[in-house]
């Protein structure tokens, strides 16, 4: 049983999203770092998809009340284990009443948003509709539909001492796969449907502008601030189904980035869609850093997709070797 | 890319937008429903989603090559019939106005019609379900009279609550739970349009109806 200590808001049970109830009405929800949740539970011998905590406010502290294999991924927090420094993206062990902090990110080489607490066996709390991910606006998933507060209790799937291999690490994505434009983190977008609807300044900016992440950013979507994107004439269209990535361009012409909470329809018109492979680089992006836009094509956005899939695929072969090291 | 007249158009590598020609209206709407259906046995396809006169198509992973699924969609569009109507009606007991229906004087300001004028027109038609989408179990409505098509408001609302009955445009829909809005609410309903537990989850589908009955003018 893990028990939440501190009072920071926010913070709420993910796993890799529930998917095939767009046509419901029900957003994918899911980790906003994907990559950090996977590599977390692989590196404990869970399934991929296993549910964690996504913590995105800080500090954030949990208590073990029994002994369990753990692992911090996502944003460097200088976790520590009772006064022990826990390494990012490592594999740890737990005794019984030891209490784990994560503690604001600080600026470095890389400096994420999202830190992920996974533990062995995932948390388990009930899959509903296929998913264990929190889903915020029906109140269902997660823990009890809702992000955590100070004293709620969770459950690991597979608590207990060395039954996994602990101490060892990963290499995280953001240096195994750097993408950088001018000292920004870049993201991959596909021009969409309303992309030529925009004028030639609207198309340069896009491309060359700085983008800043406003504070009315959150899982829901990510609001920035930069030139106004205008469209040649006023643009109306009728509801249609949208995913995270989708960047829209409401009437004030300052684009809304839509993350993992967002709802599964909207009208607004799409200049372009973040790719899926890069939207854990903006899932990391913090509130106030800036971001840039690179083109790019339909064959260059699969090979991103494969080159996450193989970086996933190493991460297992890495923690099948230390399992049978272990034994 | 187009279709004939269709177009499609990248969500990123995440999903496809079909979008047919034309006016929205009910025959297509059931030929996008149809199109739906047989997309979804595609094995590539995760998820085929129906919108407004659109059908987005959600990939299980981005395949390799497009052209083969943009020729099936093309090859499709052009012999998909209209799906039947289920003929299912779901009728919805209304309170119109009051604290429930706090725009109410609004779309009488904006269409110059009297309140029980407005009531009447709108609990006239039999809405057809177009669509779902925005939030668990939300539907998007077709049929409403333009008499009393109204703007959206140009500050939405923070939250409305659940059943909520609205116009937005040239729309009306139900709120399935409390949530934030930029449409104008007129009334309430109660109905659970959406159970976790229940199977499928959403009560209404593409193809069922709804009437709202009036149960309470609040003047």
């Amino acid at each position: 049983m893990i028990e939440i200590l501190s009072e920071t808001p926010l913070a709420t049970v993910q796993d890799l999203g529930r998917f095939g109830l767009l046509n419901q009405g029900v957003g994918t929800s899911g980790a906003m770092d994907p990559l950090a949740l996977a590599a977390g539970n692989l590196l404990l011998g869970n399934e991929a998809d296993a549910a964690a905590i996504e913590v995105q406010v800080f500090p954030f502290a949990v208590r073990f009340h029994e002994p369990c294999a753990f692992a911090v991924t996502g944003a460097d927090c200088a976790a520590r284990l009772q006064d022990q420094p826990v390494l990012p993206w490592w594999a740890g062990q737990a005794a019984a009443g030891d209490s784990l902090t994560l503690r604001r990110p600080e600026g470095g080489t890389w400096r994420g948003s999202r830190a992920y607490v996974c533990v062995a066996g995932g948390f388990a709390v009930p899959p509903v509709l296929g998913s264990r991910s929190t889903q915020l606006r029906g109140a269902f998933g997660g823990h009890e539909g809702r992000a955590l507060r100070q004293g709620d209790r969770l459950a690991a799937g597979a608590p207990g001492t060395g039954n996994r291999p602990t101490g060892f690490g990963l290499v995280p994505p953001a240096f195994a796969m750097p993408l950088q434009r001018e000292g920004c983190t870049a993201v991959r977008v596909l021009p969409a449907a309303e992309y030529e609807r925009f004028t030639k300044a609207a198309h340069e900016a896009l491309w060359s502008a700085e983008w800043k992440i406003t504070p009315h950013s959150d899982r829901y979507g990510y609001r920035l601030a930069g030139p106004s994107l205008r469209p040649t004439a006023p643009i109306e269209l009728r509801s249609h189904g949208i995913v995270p990535g989708v960047i829209q361009i409401p009437h004030g012409g300052q684009p809304i980035v839509q993350m993992r909470d967002a709802q599964p329809s909207g009208g607004y018109p799409k200049i372009g869609t973040v790719i899926e492979a890069d939207l854990w680089r903006l899932g990391q992006a913090p509130i106030g850093s800036r971001i840039r836009f690179v083109a790019c094509t339909w064959d260059e956005a699969v090979a991103a997709f494969e080159e996450t899939e193989r970086w996933a695929a190493r991460v297992r072969r890495l923690a099948a070797l230390h399992a049978e090291r272990g034994t | 890319m187009t279709l004939g007249e269709a177009s499609t158009s990248l969500l990123g590598s995440t999903a496809l937008l079909f979008e047919a020609p034309g006016e929205t209206d009910l025959p297509t709407q059931q030929r996008i429903w149809v199109l739906a259906a047989e997309a979804e046995t595609w094995p590539e396809v995760r998820e085929a989603v129906p919108g407004i006169n659109n059908l987005m198509i959600a990939f299980r992973r981005p395949p390799a090559k497009l052209d083969d699924i943009l020729e099936r969609l093309r090859s499709c569009w052009a012999t998909v019939a209209p799906m039947p109507l289920h003929g299912r009606v779901i009728e919805l007991p209304v309170t119109y106005g009051g604290p429930d229906g706090p725009h109410l004087p609004d779309v009488v300001a904006h269409t110059r019609l009297s309140i029980d004028d407005i009531v009447a027109i709108h609990s006239e038609p039999l809405y057809p379900v177009y669509a779902l989408g925005s939030h668990p179990g939300y539907c998007y409505l077709g049929g409403m009279d333009p008499r009393i098509a109204t703007p959206r408001r140009k500050v939405p609302v923070l939250s409305i609550p659940g059943g909520s009955v609205s116009i937005g445009g040239s729309q009306t829909g139900v709120s399935a739970s409390a949530g934030p809005s930029g449409w104008n609410t007129i009334g309430r309903t109660s109905a659970c349009f959406f159970d976790p537990v229940r199977d499928p989850p959403a009560l209404l589908r593409p193809g069922d109806a709804i009437r709202f009955r009036v149960s309470e003018v609040i003047r």
